[in-house]
């Protein structure tokens, strides 16, 4: 027997469970299900590109890169300070700020539904303060407010990760040289570290565009995303093709994401969990 | 540190730990609303490991994170080991789709499984739910062995042959003990991913609930003391697994 014979079971399984449904899914996308059996279409694909799906898509894009902003903003000074912290084991400090990544999402997005509740903690502030009760919950802000919480880990980590790679060497060369801090930072430390800005970016860009839970849970159904729009297709209005074509938008969208950051990214990849 | 560095790291960790302390803290409220303090309570615990739906739910989500770690770590271990020796262009092609899971949003994946279940008039079930399971974990199983393979010496498993040893107890006795830390980091991947995951389990399953799917429908009818309780035992439950996986890994290295 032959050591490549070991792949097979795996081989059949992924082309009939990995394979297989990429291509039912553009099945699904380019035919129609009217009576009459599965005719070619591009109704459901042209359908994506209406006025009001269209804006739900920039919706979620634009949401995203809210919080994707914010996420670098702060991520990037906790990861810089962190990775300062000299220390030849992985310092306790940047444990505890990518513990909250091992919890379950649902039960994060959760807790800041008891916070901002209309009888939570912080209405509850605001009237001590003398202000009067007010709706956090169920805007935009609070869908990004969310997002930031929920993925702020995934931006620290791959950044902390490409700051620790930068030898030490490189920096003391450019002090010996005469540059100050802030120079040794925007030329030296922070070209170098964009590596992993660019794979944290990635991580929380591509979550936020295609979440639907964090949407659903802070924001109500009036502010519906990609993801939420997706999911009612399949969970509520059972309509398997233009879901279909939806999802298949996602995947592009998804790809280029990739396709733009991979350019950049060789190195963190994956990087260490913790 | 400095002062300032010091104040804003403590602001981002409140950011990002308070409100989960509020989730145990009101876990133990007496009352069932969030706006007043009436007592400490152990009747919330009391009430989630009565609630049988809960229970079951449980019991699906590690049932299902034990079965599809161990099934996809079998599966994916042979298949690294017989993807390694494969040809440069099959195992690119290989490689490629392996990957599709790993890069696709989790809402692909789930959906294309679904669709692929309607397509051949399966019937939604736990079964459904397991066999997608072990479909995400398996690539990830394969990316974490696939390093250990490169890094190992190929004549070590030819010589085993030439000694007589059959392929199987080759990869037994030769191989295995060489990509076991590799082997184990797939386990534990696939572990933890299956137990974490919701958007997958939303698409694939009908009629069962996982722990995930089940905090997400009582979530959106509104706040819910259980949830207090349940998230709080996850939390300590997760804390000490990642306990326990430092520990083995400082002591192993």
């Amino acid at each position: 027997m032959r050591r490549r014979f070991f792949a097979y079971p795996y081989i059949l399984w992924m082309l009939a469970l990995i394979l297989l449904p990429m291509a039912v899914i553009i099945f699904y996308a380019f035919t129609t299900g009217e009576a009459g059996g599965n005719r070619f279409t591009l109704s459901y694909i042209i359908k994506i590109f209406d006025m009001l799906n269209i804006r739900i898509l920039l919706r979620s894009v634009w949401l995203s890169l809210l919080a994707t902003a914010v996420c670098l903003v702060v991520a990037y000074p906790v990861a810089y300070i962190l990775s300062r912290i000299p220390s030849r084991k992985t310092p306790f400090l940047y444990v505890l700020f990518v513990v909250p990544m091992w919890m379950n999402f649902l039960l994060r997005t959760y807790a800041w539904m008891i916070l901002l509740d209309m009888n939570g903690l912080v209405n509850r502030f605001l009237v001590m303060l003398g202000f009067g009760r007010v709706q956090l919950m169920y805007n935009m802000s609070a869908v990004v407010f969310g997002m930031i919480y929920n993925f702020l880990p995934f931006m620290i980590l791959p950044i902390y990760t490409m700051l620790l790679k930068i030898p030490a060497e490189l920096v003391e060369a450019a002090q010996d040289l005469g540059a100050d801090d802030g120079r040794v930072f925007w030329r030296v430390v922070f070209p170098l570290s964009l590596p992993g800005v660019v794979s944290g970016v990635t991580m929380v860009f591509i979550p936020g565009i295609t979440t639907f839970a964090i949407s659903r849970l802070l924001g109500g159904s009036q502010f519906m995303l990609f993801g939420d729009l997706i999911e009612n297709q399949f969970i509520l209005l059972q309509d398997w093709h233009f879901g279909s074509a939806l999802s298949l938008m996602m995947m592009v969208l998804v790809f280029v994401c990739m396709a733009v950051s991979s350019g950049f990214d060789k190195e963190t990849k994956g990087g260490a969990l913790i | 540190m400095n002062l300032v560095k010091k104040a804003f790291l403590t602001f981002i960790l409140v950011f990002l730990y308070a409100p989960i302390f509020v989730l145990i803290v009101y876990s133990f409220n007496e009352s069932r609303s969030m706006a007043h303090w009436t007592g400490f309570s152990l009747q919330w615990y009391r009430a989630l490991l009565q609630d049988t739906t809960i229970m079951s739910a449980l019991l699906v989500t590690v049932s299902v994170a034990v079965v599809a770690s161990l099934v996809s770590t079998v599966i994916g271990t042979f298949a690294a080991i017989g993807i390694n020796v494969m040809t440069k262009k099959v195992r690119i092609a290989v490689e490629f789709i392996t990957n599709i899971p790993v890069v696709n949003p989790d809402i692909v994946t789930g959906i294309s499984l679904m669709l692929l279940f309607i397509f051949f008039r399966i019937t939604l079930s736990y079964t459904t739910l397991l066999v997608s399971h072990i479909t995400f974990c398996i690539p990830y199983v394969i990316l974490s062995v696939m390093p250990k393979l490169s890094q190992m010496r190929d004549q070590t498993y030819e010589a085993a042959l030439d000694l007589g040893a059959t392929p199987l107890y080759a990869v037994y006795k030769v191989v295995l003990p060489e990509i076991k830390p590799g082997i184990m980091t797939g386990a534990i991947l696939a572990f933890t991913l299956s137990l974490d995951d919701f958007v997958v389990s939303l698409f694939t399953r009908q009629g069962v609930q996982t722990l995930s799917t089940l905090i997400y429908s009582m979530a959106r009818r509104g706040i819910n003391p259980k949830i207090n309780a349940l998230s709080a035992m996850m939390f300590v439950a997760v804390l000490g697994l990642l306990l326990i996986v430092n520990l083995r890994t400082d002591r192993n290295s």
